[in-house]
């Protein structure tokens, strides 16, 4: 049996119009809050395991304010046993996630595989399953397209540069980051809800775990909105001809050839 | 003045470009420079890191790449050199090695930075997948940093000072993370992060044996060829191949999105593109708002024409 571990983000959905509020945090008033994609990938890999180890459990680990409730009933309605939120209203940086979010996971003494998502889509740091796997001293693969585990090894596949592909090996305990491609999430069956809305959520404060933003190296100085790109032109006439303005644009006006 | 590092990734021992956007961001800062390559000769790359103080050469029987050791190595020149700053690349390899540096080396790491204030520790980075600049400062420790490639201009070297040539040993301690082998893609395809020109194809491509006109289109321009989500989801292309929120963010100087209707996920994975150009039957479709070029019209027939005009003005 393998005790396994899904740490989830939630984060504004990817459709969602975001805006600065007062420089330092975004407008979260209309916003719709969804699972982050790329944990869902973790969140169903984790399920697969789970069902192939027989005597296996899945917690899942999200940290926030109160509303991140919803994440983690999601992730128990599709089949999570056990849900952890810290509570969390500050803005911690990366190393202060990754620490407490280790404090949770160290707590049990045998945990095993660590699934979470290559990215957060909110702040797209691309590191905190690395800091997690570094603060338990244990092994970490990124950007994970395939996952196997036997004998207490875990190998993955991962995407890198030219479409090529890197196998790597690692011994359990260890963390994997999930990327697109490396399965389909399921969908919560109407059971899985209902089941989900009646199951404990445990809640854990960062005072108990006694981790503050004060203790942040990275500050965030300032939010803003890009500049808009200007209107661009639509290139009238048939289609040759309009073919033969595009490339002499580019070529003269654009210069990009 | 601040020492400054920076980790020059290669490539089957070739010099990646991006890393030119580095050395001209950090000739650029005025402070004393230190460039670290991993390789068994270092003659090759002098010409290319001219201006700069110190070149680290790290030497070993095994220089391939595996993060815990690489990670190690670097932490520990880090820390002999007293470095302060240390940039790279945010390449694939960039994003598996620089977090395992900020943990081992105790520093703090900001990823995917667009600009990089390396005197005062801070960058602007996308977040949000772009939708909104976050501005960071580290403000204690080392501070990491890994740059997007194709965003800082690469300036022309005008100075002939070579860099003065220092050793570091390769650390050959135990992997956690063990990479087992690499296997290359068959079809050699072109990197979409580090692409120049990209073509894209979207769910109007209406099949996956229709992305053939993509890519010969793109066999003209040396393009990658990318694809919507609405296409990968249909299954006319590869996950790998798919640009936007949740696939990659690219950063080409053209970008050519056939038969895509410009969806806000989308849009946000490659809205930086230095120039964007829409192909789409739909005058009505969002992509020619955000676009600064556009032809409304059958893909079918325009891809074509335009395989035909580049060719013609490109030989």
């Amino acid at each position: 049996m393998v005790n396994i571990y899904v740490c989830i983000k939630q984060v504004p959905d990817t459709e969602a119009s975001i805006l600065v509020k007062d420089g330092r945090s975004i407008n979260e008033a209309a916003i719709k809050w969804i699972v982050s994609p790329y944990d869902e990938y973790a969140i169903e890999e984790a399920l697969k395991l789970k069902e192939k180890i027989p005597g296996s459990t899945v917690t899942a680990v999200c940290l926030g304010p109160e509303r991140v409730h919803n994440a983690l009933r999601t992730a128990l309605a599709m089949g999570a046993d056990r849900a952890v939120h810290v509570e969390c209203n500050a803005a911690l940086d990366y190393q202060n996630t990754a620490l407490a979010l280790a404090h949770v996971i160290r707590a049990d003494k045998e945990f095993g595989v660590i699934f979470m998502g290559k990215q957060a889509i909110d702040d797209d740091a691309y590191q905190l399953h690395i800091l997690l796997a570094e603060e338990l001293a244990i092994a970490a693969a990124t950007n994970v397209m395939a996952f196997a585990f036997e004998n207490q090894t875990v190998r993955v596949e991962r995407e890198i540069d030219e479409g090529a592909r890197e196998k790597i090996e690692m011994a359990v305990p260890c963390v994997v980051a999930a990327a697109k491609g490396l399965n389909t999430p399921r969908y919560a069956s109407m059971m899985g809800i209902m089941k989900a809305k009646k199951m404990e959520i445990k809640k854990i404060t960062l005072d108990a775990i006694g981790i503050s933003e004060a203790q942040n190296r990275i500050r965030l100085l300032k939010l803003s909105a890009p500049a808009e790109k200007p209107q661009g032109r639509v290139i009238p006439g048939e289609a040759a001809a309009a073919v033969h303005e595009l490339v002499r644009l580019l070529r003269e006006e654009a210069k990009v050839l | 003045m601040a020492n400054i590092g920076l980790y020059i990734e290669l490539k089957d021992g070739v010099l990646k470009k991006s890393n030119r956007e580095l050395l001209s961001l950090a000739r650029k800062s005025g402070q004393a420079v230190h460039a670290v390559l991993f390789c068994p000769d270092v003659q090759p790359y002098l010409e290319e890191l001219k201006g700069i103080q110190t070149v680290i050469q790290v030497k070993g029987a095994d220089l391939s790449y595996q993060p815990d050791r690489y990670a190690r190595t670097l932490a520990a020149v880090i820390r002999d050199f007293k470095l302060e700053v240390f940039i790279g690349i945010f390449s694939a390899q960039g994003k598996d090695l620089f977090p395992r540096l900020a943990a081992k080396a105790k520093a703090s790491l900001v990823n995917d930075c667009l600009a990089v204030d390396l005197d005062a520790r801070k960058a602007v980075k996308p977040v949000y997948s772009g939708k909104l600049l976050a501005e960071y400062q580290v403000e204690a420790g080392t501070a990491l940093f890994t740059v997007r490639p194709n965003v800082i201009a690469v300036e022309a070297i005008t100075t002939t000072n070579a860099p003065e040539i220092k050793n570091a040993v390769m650390d050959s301690g135990e992997l956690r993370t063990k990479i087992i082998s690499v296997q290359k893609s068959a079809s050699q395809k072109i990197d979409l992060t580090e692409a120049e020109i990209i073509v894209s194809g979207g769910r109007a491509m209406k099949a996956k044996e229709n992305f053939a006109i993509l890519e010969e289109l793109a066999k003209v321009l040396n393009a990658g060829v990318g694809a919507s989500r609405a296409a990968v989801d249909a299954g006319f292309a590869t996950s790998d191949m798919q640009v936007g929120q949740t696939g990659k963010v690219v950063n080409p100087k053209l970008y050519i999105a056939c038969g895509i209707s410009g969806a806000i996920q989308h849009f946000v994975g490659m809205k930086t593109s230095k120039i964007i150009v829409a192909v789409n039957k739909d005058p009505e479709a969002p992509i020619f708002k955000k676009a600064d070029y556009g032809i409304v019209g059958d893909l079918f027939t325009i891809v074509p024409l335009l395989k035909e005009e580049f060719k013609k003005v490109l030989s």
